[in-house]
């Protein structure tokens, strides 16, 4: 694998993100063999917008290498707040770490950070733009729960607009053989011209829809979005549109037996808690698989087998 | 109307009429201390009417700016009153400080002094986007 950084998850090949799950589902079986596989080693989290699993399971990739974890949660606790540049922050921080795990709020941060940088960086969410490590968890995720990655319909649910796990999973799906999109959202939050317009290149079957109840019986993957309110202007707007779409176990009545249904949380109303006993929710324990593929990621990067 | 032919210099011939004098704004052509010359609308027999750009002294030219804003013209070089190159563009892959990206949420609106960097996307459609938040190009030029 030549690459230093990941900022898009099509930085990575589909043989490259195989080996990453490979690498992830060894962990997972014999953790102890990767214990010390970090030590000396440090990660800077440098998270200039709030995250709770993003950040911990990173840091917590981390110590589970044996390596350490240095950084700042939010942009008020670093020199942003005194004006410094994310190109100087990447720079400074290369003397002090080994790889950087990023979230900024500005779409590209991540790339600059990289362009500056002497160590990797990993892109932990820019904006509305991309999240390639939501991304890789949940290629694992579908890996684990179906056993395969292509022939499948998906269905993505909410906010397709702003959700940029949306725009990195489609990104990442559109690769795999006999892959089918749904795409579920209320009219204002369709996905972004400039992905239609790469699906419709690659000649992607997919279709765009209104309607979530219609739709469930013919998906095998069903991920569900939060219409998030940092990705609005106008606070009207948010309030309008929030309550879209609510998955209930009424709902998933005529959904598939085998159905999985991912999230990449936090989840905010658009799963009733009702859902979290039923079989087919996977989200929490796509929340560990997030670990996991984070920790073979860092061993990649960092070039440790 | 008659401009003295040049002995050593640069003429854009074939410009698309209307855009001559976008083309001198972006390639700064008011801060040279040559003369330099703007055919608005000139006759053509190929494109009815165009402008023409002709510069009295040989520059380094950016020539991806020049191709993002009119991919068609004719790029003259003129040396001892002859011309001894004549250069047909290609649509250039990247475009360096010509756009400016408009995206709010884009790194470039706070990190002013990043360069502005544009991918064609679509070569079919001419589509560029942002480097960075890969927003599409609006032609929205530097100032």
């Amino acid at each position: 694998m030549q690459m230093k950084h990941l900022i898009d998850i099509l930085d990575l090949s589909v043989e490259e993100i195989d080996e990453l799950i490979v690498k992830a589902r060894d962990i997972m079986e014999k953790p102890q063999n990767y214990s010390e596989k970090c030590r000396g080693k440090k990660l800077a989290t440098l998270f200039y917008e709030p995250s709770t699993r993003t950040r911990l399971s990173f840091e917590a990739a981390m110590y589970e290498l044996g390596g350490h974890v240095l950084g700042f949660s939010e942009a008020q606790s670093s020199s942003a707040s005194k004006g410094e540049s994310v190109a100087d922050t990447a720079k400074m921080i290369s003397c002090y770490a080994d790889i950087i795990a990023m979230r900024h709020y500005k779409e590209g941060a991540p790339l600059v950070a990289s362009m500056n940088a002497s160590i990797p960086v990993i892109n932990a969410g820019d904006g509305g733009h991309n999240h390639p490590t939501q991304t890789l968890t949940d290629l694992l995720t579908i890996q684990c729960e179906k056993g395969r990655l292509a022939d499948m319909t998906i269905g993505f649910c909410g906010d397709l607009k702003f959700g940029r796990t949306v725009h990195s999973l489609l990104n990442a799906m559109s690769r795999y053989e006999g892959v089918r999109f749904v795409l579920i959202s209320p009219e204002e939050l369709r996905i972004p011209e400039y992905l239609r317009h790469e699906l419709q290149k690659k000649k992607i079957d997919f279709r765009e829809t209104q309607a979530l109840e219609e739709s469930l019986p013919e998906l095998d993957i069903l991920y569900m979005t939060r219409v998030q309110r940092e990705r609005f202007f106008n606070e009207a707007d948010y309030i309008r549109l929030r309550d879209s779409y609510i998955l209930t176990p009424e709902k998933l009545e005529k959904a598939r037996a085998d159905l999985s249904i991912l999230h990449p949380l936090p989840r905010v109303n658009e799963i009733s808690v009702r859902v979290d006993s039923d079989p087919r929710a996977c989200y929490f324990k796509q929340a560990l698989y997030g670990k996991y593929i984070r920790m073979a990621l860092i061993l990649r990067l960092l070039e440790i087998d | 109307m008659l401009i003295n032919p040049i002995n050593n210099g640069i003429v854009i011939d074939h410009i698309t009429a209307g855009k001559g004098m976008t083309l001198y704004n972006i390639l700064n052509l008011a801060e040279l201390d040559c003369s330099v010359a703007i055919i608005k609308n000139a006759d053509s027999v190929k494109m009815g009417k165009k402008d023409i750009i002709k510069i009295d002294k040989v520059i380094d030219l950016n020539f991806d700016a020049v191709s993002y804003i009119d991919p068609d013209v004719t790029i003259n070089i003129i040396r001892d009153g002859k011309t001894i190159k004549r250069k047909h563009l290609d649509i250039p892959e990247y475009v360096t400080g010509v756009i400016r990206c408009t995206n709010p949420r884009c790194i470039t609106s706070t990190e002013q002094e990043l360069p502005q960097v544009f991918k064609l996307t679509d070569r079919e459609k001419r589509i560029y986007r942002c480097i960075y938040c890969e927003s599409k190009a609006k032609n929205k030029t530097l100032d």
